[in-house]
């Protein structure tokens, strides 16, 4: 093996710093005294005190957490489920429209999934609000769950199944208690992904929601509209950190079931 | 996989809920946007004429369908501009993106292979993190007054404060800076497994580096730059959130047209022709990305 040349680690430096040096900058300065957001005025938390003011915030805050458990939720049930019927079931009416309709939302432009989904709602007079928005993001997410247990479906041993099945095992029972506590890491994974993907979203949210459903995303986009200030930088950095502390916590979980589960 | 000789009920349970789940979530908003794009748009709320209610009436009602939304979107140089402008954007992006991923993805393939599994998590892991907020984070930077021309007008290199924030410029940096990490994996899931032995091999035979790089390695990462480049370009084509924030007024793409048509000037039939338009020209890209696809997972067995 060649050594690794001097051009490689300044690729590999200079790849990550653009990557990771936007997010450390608006980190720090959340943490900036001066209101101005470019320039340093000392260190204080005061744009941290000014959010637990902004009720505003406060309340998209918490529409946001529970379309995204709720929505994250549901989509993992019907993403494995989906998972399981491409890898599991040869032919059946209607598969290629079935995949189709899987893998297509992933490479559907945002505004297009939510323009549709709107008219969707308003063709059979379902008030927007907190249930549309939800409704929304399970069908987008529901197909990157799918995805992910799919690719770990398919290297999955069948044997073990089918030794539950010859013991006389019906093929719930079977399913739940021998291939779900397997593929469970990858099911967690899915789960993470699609609460993420629901955190974030702002245009299919924007699409569906209606008044009293205003989601985090859109509440700071509105507010980035009128001008960046360091209490956006301050609602930002606390995002990133509920994200990395799921990050870990699934991490560990799965460490800890794969050890059990070799 | 031998399925079992007939479907258990269960089975089917579990294939007809998320089936259903996307007919009526998927596909028929899907229907809805191509029914209201052939309507005729007027002021009520919904704001459009319906073409058709039932399938009953489809026979009656097809003379009165109007591609009058069409003829518009293609009488109107706006849209047209915003359509050849997104792609315009959205090529130059993704070739910007493989000309800095590759070096990243290549560095990452050659690095020890005990830091491999932490670099492809430090390149996953910015994807957590929100997009709008990542977005966001460039706007303090390319601001006039903003953190990059701070940096370039305290060492020098500028005498003036560059505009890059409200310019094309920005949208590059932000859908380059977005996307980058859809480019590298796939650079680097082709590139990790191009054998060394070949490159020695050419080295043996007298081929200087560069030489051999053109001629090898290039050649065998084909597949992962073709995925790469769909993977930033096809999105980038839709894209709203970047053209809005870091774009000018007169960066004109097709995603943030849908947007204003649909929020601000409320013509939902113009905005479901848009959205038409858009997908159907999307069709081709992810035609070739999931030929490219199906072409390395056969050459993976």
């Amino acid at each position: 093996m060649k050594r690794f040349s001097a051009f490689n680690v300044a690729a590999l430096v200079l790849g990550f710093a653009f990557l990771y040096v936007p997010i450390i900058l608006l980190v720090v300065y959340s943490f900036n005294a001066s209101r101005l957001v470019t320039v340093w005025g000392g260190f204080s938390t005061q744009w941290y005190a000014s959010l637990l003011q902004n009720q505003a915030l406060l309340d998209a805050a918490w529409v946001t957490l529970r379309v995204a458990l709720l929505s994250a939720t549901a989509a993992t049930v019907l993403g494995t489920l989906a998972a399981v019927t491409l890898v599991r079931r040869g032919r059946f009416l209607g598969r290629t429209l079935f995949s189709g309709m899987v893998t297509a939302p992933l490479v559907m432009p945002e505004v297009i999934t939510g323009l549709s989904l709107l008219l969707l709602f308003v063709a059979i007079g379902f008030d927007r609000g907190f249930w549309t928005v939800t409704l929304a993001h399970t069908t987008f997410s529901m197909c990157f769950v799918a995805v992910v247990v799919q690719s770990r479906l398919l290297s999955f041993d069948m044997s073990l199944e089918e030794a539950a099945l010859d013991l006389g095992a019906p093929p719930l029972k079977a399913f739940l208690l021998v291939t779900l506590p397997i593929i469970l890491p990858a099911v967690a994974a899915g789960w993470m992904i699609a609460f993420t993907l629901s955190l974030d979203d702002l245009v299919i949210a924007s699409f569906t929601s209606g008044p009293g459903a205003t989601t985090l995303p859109m509440q700071i986009y509105s507010q980035v509209r009128l001008g960046v200030t360091p209490e956006i930088n301050a609602v930002s950095t606390l995002m990133i950190g509920v994200v990395a502390l799921v990050v870990l916590v699934t991490t560990a979980l799965t460490k800890t079931r794969a050890a059990r589960f070799p | 996989m031998p399925d079992l000789p007939r479907t258990p009920l269960q089975r089917r349970i579990a294939t007809w809920i998320p089936y259903l789940w996307l007919l009526v979530f998927f596909l028929a908003p899907f229907l809805i946007v191509l029914k209201i794009s052939l309507s005729e748009t007027a002021i009520a709320i919904p704001p459009y004429l319906p073409v058709f209610n039932t399938a009953a009436e489809f026979g009656t009602k097809l003379r009165e369908l109007t591609f009058a939304n069409y003829l518009w979107l293609a009488g109107d140089p706006l849209y047209i501009k915003a359509y050849l402008s997104s792609i315009r954007i959205a090529a130059i992006s993704a070739l910007a993106a493989l000309i800095i991923g590759f070096p990243i993805a290549y560095a990452m393939a050659r690095a020890p292979r005990g830091v491999r599994p932490l670099l492809l998590t430090l390149i996953i892991l910015p994807f957590w993190t929100s997009f709008l907020i990542r977005v966001y984070a460039w706007i303090g930077i390319l601001k006039p007054e903003g953190l990059l021309n701070q940096a370039l007008l305290g060492s020098g290199f500028v005498a003036q404060p560059l505009a890059l924030l409200n310019t094309d410029w920005a949208v590059f940096i932000g859908i380059v800076y977005s996307y980058l990490p859809f480019m590298v994996l796939p650079l680097y899931a082709s590139l990790e497994k191009l054998d060394p032995a070949l490159l020695e091999a050419a080295a043996d035979l007298g081929s200087p580096p560069i030489k051999s790089f053109w001629q090898i390695t290039v050649p065998l990462a084909v597949p992962g730059i073709v995925a790469g480049l769909m993977l930033v370009f096809i999105p980038a084509v839709g894209e709203f959130i970047i053209p809005d924030l870091l774009g000018g007024s007169g960066t004109l793409m097709i995603g943030k047209t849908l947007w204003n048509e649909f929020f601000i000037n409320r013509d939902w039939p113009v905005a479901s022709a848009v959205a038409i338009v858009l997908l159907a020209m999307l069709v081709v890209p992810i035609v070739l990305f999931q030929n490219a696809q199906a072409r390395s997972r056969e050459a993976a067995k």
